[in-house]
């Protein structure tokens, strides 16, 4: 058997939801399961203006493309889909979108979890803020939480 | 040897250059020994590796640990903790 292919796309411009649910089932009868996850750029309680998102183009969709392999293989998933957001971007826009197909649910809620949760963690991509005032804020610090929920994927 | 560094979020800003060509010594070994290197190189590079311990590299755009050997590198990038998704 061949190996499932994701799709794995790094753009400017926004995405569609549904056309991208249809790129991994249209014509398919063997999924049972289809979970997506969007991230949007927060207002921060009306003190961001917007997120500008910088990444390392190439190494930034071959890391992507290793997380998504690897969610393939671990859950075997039918179908993966993952989109990240470059440029600036408002309140209220996608940043990232992770769509996982499956037989059954449960295999497509976690192989989307585990994508984000690596993603988060080792795609090379990076969130400055602008603030509402005009100014230009500070680069957005990591946080631990993230690699805490990547670290309970690791446990035996 | 020479290589490229690519510098990336608030690395590239106080380096102030997204990458440049650099001859490395030959008692640069590992990715550890180039950061403290590139500390000595001027007042830029001082403020953007002052804690090089959560500092991230890559090698040929894979993710490396700060004991790998560079020796043979094209590219290596050089940024901070990433904070995609």
């Amino acid at each position: 058997m061949v190996a499932l292919k994701p799709f794995i796309r790094v753009q400017r411009e926004d995405f569609d939801l549904q056309t991208e649910i249809a790129m991994l089932t249209e014509g398919r009868q063997d999924i049972g399961a289809v979970v997506t996850f969007t991230g949007l750029c927060r207002d921060e309680g009306g003190s961001l203006n917007a997120l500008e998102l910088e990444h390392y183009p190439g190494m930034a969709e071959a890391e992507m493309a290793r997380i998504a392999e690897l969610a393939i293989a671990r859950f075997s998933l039918l179908g993966l889909s993952a989109v990240h957001r470059y440029g600036k971007i408002a309140p209220g826009e996608n940043i990232v979108l992770v769509i996982a197909a499956a037989s059954h649910r449960q295999a497509a809620f976690d192989g989307a979890n585990f994508v984000m949760d690596f993603l988060k963690t080792a795609a090379p991509f990076w969130k400055k803020e602008h603030l509402a005032n005009g100014s230009t804020g500070s680069w957005v610090a990591a946080k631990d939480a993230d690699d805490a929920a990547r670290d309970k994927w690791l446990k035996p | 040897m020479k290589v490229k560094l690519v510098y990336f979020a608030w690395v590239r800003e106080r380096i102030d250059k997204p990458e440049e060509e650099i001859d490395i010594p030959e008692t640069v070994v590992t990715g550890r020994d180039l950061l403290n290197h590139l500390k000595t190189l001027g007042e830029e590079y001082e403020a953007a590796l002052q804690y090089p311990e959560v500092i991230r590299l890559a090698i040929n755009q894979e993710h490396v640990d700060h004991d790998e050997p560079i020796a043979g590198a094209r590219e290596i990038g050089i940024f901070p903790p990433m904070t995609g998704g």
